[in-house]
């Protein structure tokens, strides 16, 4: 290990560090927002709403994230002039957009299933009281069924925004500049991959445990009206650091 | 856009899927044994065993592939080699691209299997060891025969769902030159300007593979319970 190597790409590797978690941080609310209408349309009794978002899931969940990029960074190129006439070429000629368009429907997909599994945990118990209390279908929705099904869904949901996190280190594939690409360049410059490859893995670990932390920290509020278990730890902090531990 | 012309590049993909699959069982197989070791640790009541297991699985578990899969590819050959090269002054140790792809996958994805085989070993009753111990079986044929054997059934469903993450992340092995599916895919695009299509092809030809897998897995958990009363709802 070097390091002065280290002190001397700092500065790059945050900023390579930042982009990592702005990315993040616009595809996870994105895919959030995209996966809710996907689940509840995936557990639809009527087929046209049923049948399109299953697709869209499948197709998502069932090819490597790195061909999605590809498809649409380098290969929406192949129908430039058809792209321009619509007025759409400026967004698909940016990797940036299209890094963040692919990210935000590759971890839709996947929230959705999360999603999908929450909502069908939810007691029957619980909507047929609502609907019993006269709520319509899509008061129970907001009241009733999606907050028990974040509380379901949370731990799951908490590993995809992991994983999508470290996803984003693909986008530098398509030429986004990031924490990997970062590392990519100054490893490709200096020959000492160890210490770059190492430092960065070593950067990634901690934003990744801090998400988990964070998140823990999202659960114990969310679980605030659930009585204790008899030797549960007692304070938030406590509790989130039994979620950073399981 | 016609999705079965190859324009003469059909065997090159052939050849590319073959490498894919290859590379994808081989990490399968390298991955459940580092997850039955990572398991082991996890549930051994050594305490090296046991932090040794759980720093396997955290690092593993909290670094993008990408990086793994560059440190380990790049990095660990040439370590060996280096020790190689003090031990035995002249001689090149080389390391086939191929294998070497294969253990690194495996080895990350071992850190995920040790999870789904340390809850399939906790999901076995423990009134079946209990009664193997009392009718005089030794701890090692406790655990060969009652605790290994009834462990499968429980970890099938999690093997299954390793693989599908494991099998996407061959398409990784492109990035560091081995010749997959994707490599020949984006080979075939530029040469005939039809990027779209062939990277389309790539995208059907995983999504064969994720549709297969799952019939494969049903039909194995199945089996796998074929001996448990089912309860009907």
């Amino acid at each position: 290990m070097d390091f002065g190597l280290i002190i001397d790409s700092w500065p790059a590797l945050m900023r390579g560090a930042v982009m990592t978690l702005t990315l993040t941080a616009i595809a996870v609310p994105a895919g959030l927002a995209l996966a809710l209408p996907l689940a509840v349309a995936r557990l639809s009794h009527r087929l046209w709403l049923r049948l399109p978002s299953y697709a869209v899931i499948y197709v998502f969940r069932g090819t490597p994230l790195l061909i999605q990029l590809y498809l649409i960074y380098y290969g929406l190129g192949q129908f430039n002039a058809v792209l321009k006439s619509w007025g759409v070429w400026w967004f698909f000629r940016n990797e940036l957009y299209c890094a963040l368009l692919v990210l935000s429907l590759n971890t839709g997909a996947y929230t959705a299933e999360i999603f999908r599994g929450a909502i069908s945990g939810v007691p029957s118990g619980f909507i047929e009281a609502a609907q019993a209390s006269g709520m319509s279908w899509f008061t129970r929705l907001r009241r009733i069924v999606l907050p028990s099904a974040f509380r379901l869904a949370w731990p799951a949901y908490t590993n995809e925004v992991v994983f999508l996190m470290q996803a984003t280190s693909l986008v530098s594939l398509i030429t986004v500049i990031e924490l990997f690409r970062v590392t990519k360049t100054m490893a490709d410059r200096t020959f000492d991959i160890y210490t770059m490859y190492i430092t960065t893995g070593l950067i990634y670990l901690m934003i990744s445990y801090g998400i988990i932390l964070l998140f823990g920290l999202i659960e114990a509020y969310l679980m605030r009206h659930m009585p204790l278990a008899p030797n549960a730890r007692k304070t938030i902090n406590q509790r989130a650091l039994a979620v950073l531990m399981r | 856009m016609n999705l079965l012309d190859f324009s003469g590049y059909g065997d090159e993909i052939a050849r590319g899927l073959a490498l894919t699959l290859s590379v994808g069982v081989g990490a399968l197989v390298v991955a459940i044994l580092c997850g039955l070791l990572g398991a082991a640790g996890k549930l051994s009541h050594s305490w090296a065993a046991q932090k040794a297991a759980f720093v396997y699985t955290t690092l593993v578990r909290g670094v993008p592939e990408l990086v793994l899969i560059i440190l380990l590819y790049y990095g660990v050959p040439t370590a060996v080699q280096n020790v190689v090269r003090l031990a035995v002054p002249g001689y090149r140790l080389d390391f086939n691209p191929a294998v070497t792809a294969v253990v690194v996958i495996g080895l990350i994805y071992g850190a995920f299997m040790a999870e789904v085989f340390r809850g399939a070993f906790l999901a076995v009753p423990p009134g079946q060891m209990e009664t193997a111990r009392a009718y005089g079986m030794s701890r090692r044929q406790t655990f060969f025969r009652i605790h290994m054997p009834q462990m499968w059934r429980f970890a099938l469903p999690g093997i299954g769902n390793v693989w599908m993450v494991l099998i996407k992340a061959t398409a990784l092995v492109s990035v560091v030159g081995l010749k997959d599916t994707l490599y020949w895919s984006g080979k075939a695009g530029e040469a005939l300007f039809e990027p779209f299509k062939f990277f389309l092809i790539a995208a059907l030809i995983f999504l064969g593979i994720t549709f297969v897998s799952e019939q494969v897995f049903r039909i194995a958990e199945r089996r796998a319970s074929r001996g448990v009363a089912r309860v009907r709802h």
